[in-house]
């Protein structure tokens, strides 16, 4: 079984984004990049489903600009395969994302597809169900646990108030949730050896996509500030304070 | 504009969500209908034709309806968008899930979790957890709109709505609902807790979340935990407010032991009151807390259950 992990450069988690007083985005440049934290969690996936055997390679593919080829070595190094960068320097929309990796999928033909639930950037949370359209896969989204028999992919899903199980018949898309579980950090070794895996360069016109953006952005603001309120000098004032003047308990 | 909403619900209450959905769809304007797809969900379709400003219910019911898939979902909704300018779902994990399915189908571009509407094709959503706010206009003949529910005000009743039964289609999809384990705590989900208390590294155990625990019993709270404290295996991921947990806005947010990362501040800071207790005065949750209290945490919780106590909590 081939596996495809697309995966997306985005603002590290641990970055405070500032948005640019122009208004038109927030601001890149000299910021700290990493893998999405989603997407690393799909990449320790379809390792880990390969360490158990029955996978015969996994494809890291992400679309981006020139360094997100860092993004595909950071997933060669923790154990995929062999890696395929779009690049674009355009922004591009999860339509036209889902769109492309259609275009992979037709071409390379795993038979499962594991990405991240959302990107901490754009918060969208919609490229791993829109690709499932696009092929008519089912899909699993959210996922908390894997579990592949007999064509199936039985999954457990994080849902609102708790958890549910659901059964998709392969190929599928899984998008996953953080408890799948903990991404290993990859070894100088395997950082080494990552270096001389493969990865192919494309571009979205190979692919024949049009990836115009639907959305135009009128702006982009920082949200309403919030200024510190005031020290209190004991639970006993605390309390007071909720009770009595705010109401909240 | 005709829009359609899809209802939020388990087949025996209606989620207050689907009311938030219908002021946001009154916002952009049109006739607007509410599609209940349930199974043994009569009683739902009948609360949701009673809601002020609907025009009419579709309700469609059928055992794959139950517990519905997204596939189940997208054979219900697509054949309807013929006759829709607007796809309207609750960002909840259920609308997260079908919603781009459709889009995606409709090959239109879907405006996630949106918190305003501007006009019939201009909206406001939340990026980079909301630290950021993007005004976007679409351009797509059609629109799949989701909506952040805590953002809007939840219609009253006061509606005379018709309700139409439409036909459910029954498969077989490929994709089938095995089980569901839902949280049998007596305590709110954290999502829609009123209330929120968290606890963060500060904490030094998992077993001393007893202590919050205990708080939140007394003001039937969830509770939550910072990344540093799931990290530390204190608690399991599921209890994580930050940029990669939980998005929480509650009333009342207490921080318990939380430095107040910017990962976490991401996941709280939309909360109306922010309460922090903290040993370090220097603790950066301070800046965005409205009550701050410096003191060592195991002194401060055992005191607040006490307090808590002496007005009747």
């Amino acid at each position: 079984m081939k596996i495809l992990v697309p995966v997306k450069r985005v603002v590290d988690y641990n970055v405070k984004v500032r948005v640019k007083p122009d208004q038109s985005g927030v601001d890149l440049a000299n910021v700290k990049m990493s893998m999405n934290p989603f997407c690393e969690i799909a990449v320790e996936e379809a390792v880990r489903m390969k360490e158990k055997g029955g996978v015969d390679e996994i494809i890291v593919v992400s679309i981006g600009p020139q360094q997100a080829q860092e993004t595909i070595r950071t997933a060669l190094a923790m154990g995929a395969d062999r890696g395929i960068l779009i690049q674009t320097n355009e922004p591009v929309e999860p339509l036209a994302v889902a769109k492309l990796l259609a275009k992979i999928v037709a071409e390379e033909g795993p038979e499962l597809v594991i990405l991240g639930k959302q990107a901490i950037d754009d918060d969208s949370n919609q490229t791993g169900q829109m690709l499932a359209a696009l092929l008519d896969w089912p899909q699993a989204t959210f996922a908390s646990e894997v579990a592949i028999a007999n064509g199936k992919a039985n999954v457990t899903r994080e849902i609102d108030g708790g958890l549910q199980t659901i059964s998709v018949e392969m190929p599928a898309i899984i998008t996953t949730d953080l408890r799948l579980n903990e991404p290993r950090y990859a070894s100088l070794p395997n950082i080494m050896k990552a270096k001389r895996k493969p990865i192919d360069a494309k571009t979205p016109e190979d692919f024949g996509v049009d990836i115009a953006p639907r959305l135009k952005v009128l702006g982009v603001t920082a949200p309403p500030k919030r200024e510190a309120g005031i020290k209190v000098e004991s639970v006993a004032e605390l309390v007071d304070k909720l009770k009595n003047k705010e109401g909240v308990i | 504009m005709s829009i359609l909403i899809v209802a939020e619900h388990d087949n025996t209450a209606l989620n207050d969500a689907t009311r938030a959905a219908v002021t946001a769809a009154k916002a952009i304007g049109g006739d607007v209908d509410v599609l209940v797809a349930g199974s043994d969900a009569g009683d739902i379709a009948k609360a949701v034709s009673g809601i002020e400003g609907v025009s009419k219910v579709l309700h469609a019911d059928g055992k794959a309806f139950a517990k519905p898939t997204a596939e189940a979902m997208e054979a219900l909704i697509l054949p309807l968008m013929d006759k829709y300018d607007v796809l309207m779902a609750v960002a909840s994990t259920m609308g997260k899930n079908f919603a781009p399915r459709i889009a995606a189908k409709l090959d239109v571009m879907q405006i996630s979790e949106i918190s305003a509407v501007e006009s019939a094709d201009t909206f406001v959503r939340p990026i980079y957890a909301g630290n950021a706010m993007m005004k976007v206009q679409s351009t797509d003949a059609k629109k799949v709109v989701t909506i952040r529910p805590t953002t809007f005000e939840k219609a009253g009743d006061g509606g005379t709505a018709s309700v139409e039964t439409i036909e459910a289609p029954s498969g077989p999809f490929k994709s089938e609902f095995v089980s569901e384990e839902l949280s049998k705590s007596d305590r709110p989900e954290l999502t829609a807790a009123k209330i929120v208390i968290s606890g963060g590294r500060g904490m030094q155990s998992g077993d001393n979340f007893v202590l919050l625990d205990k708080i939140a019993d007394q003001l039937n709270a969830a509770v939550g935990a910072s990344r540093a404290a799931v990290d530390a295996g204190y608690v399991p991921n599921d209890y994580q407010v930050g940029q990669t947990g939980k998005v929480v806005a509650p009333e009342l947010y207490i921080a318990v032991g939380i430095s107040g990362a910017i990962q976490h501040l991401a996941g709280m800071k939309d909360s109306k009151i922010i309460v922090a207790i903290n040993k370090d005065e220097d603790a950066p949750i301070f800046s965005v807390a409205d009550y701050g209290l410096v003191a060592d945490l195991f002194n401060a919780l055992p005191e607040l259950e006490a307090e808590l106590t002496k007005i009747g909590l």
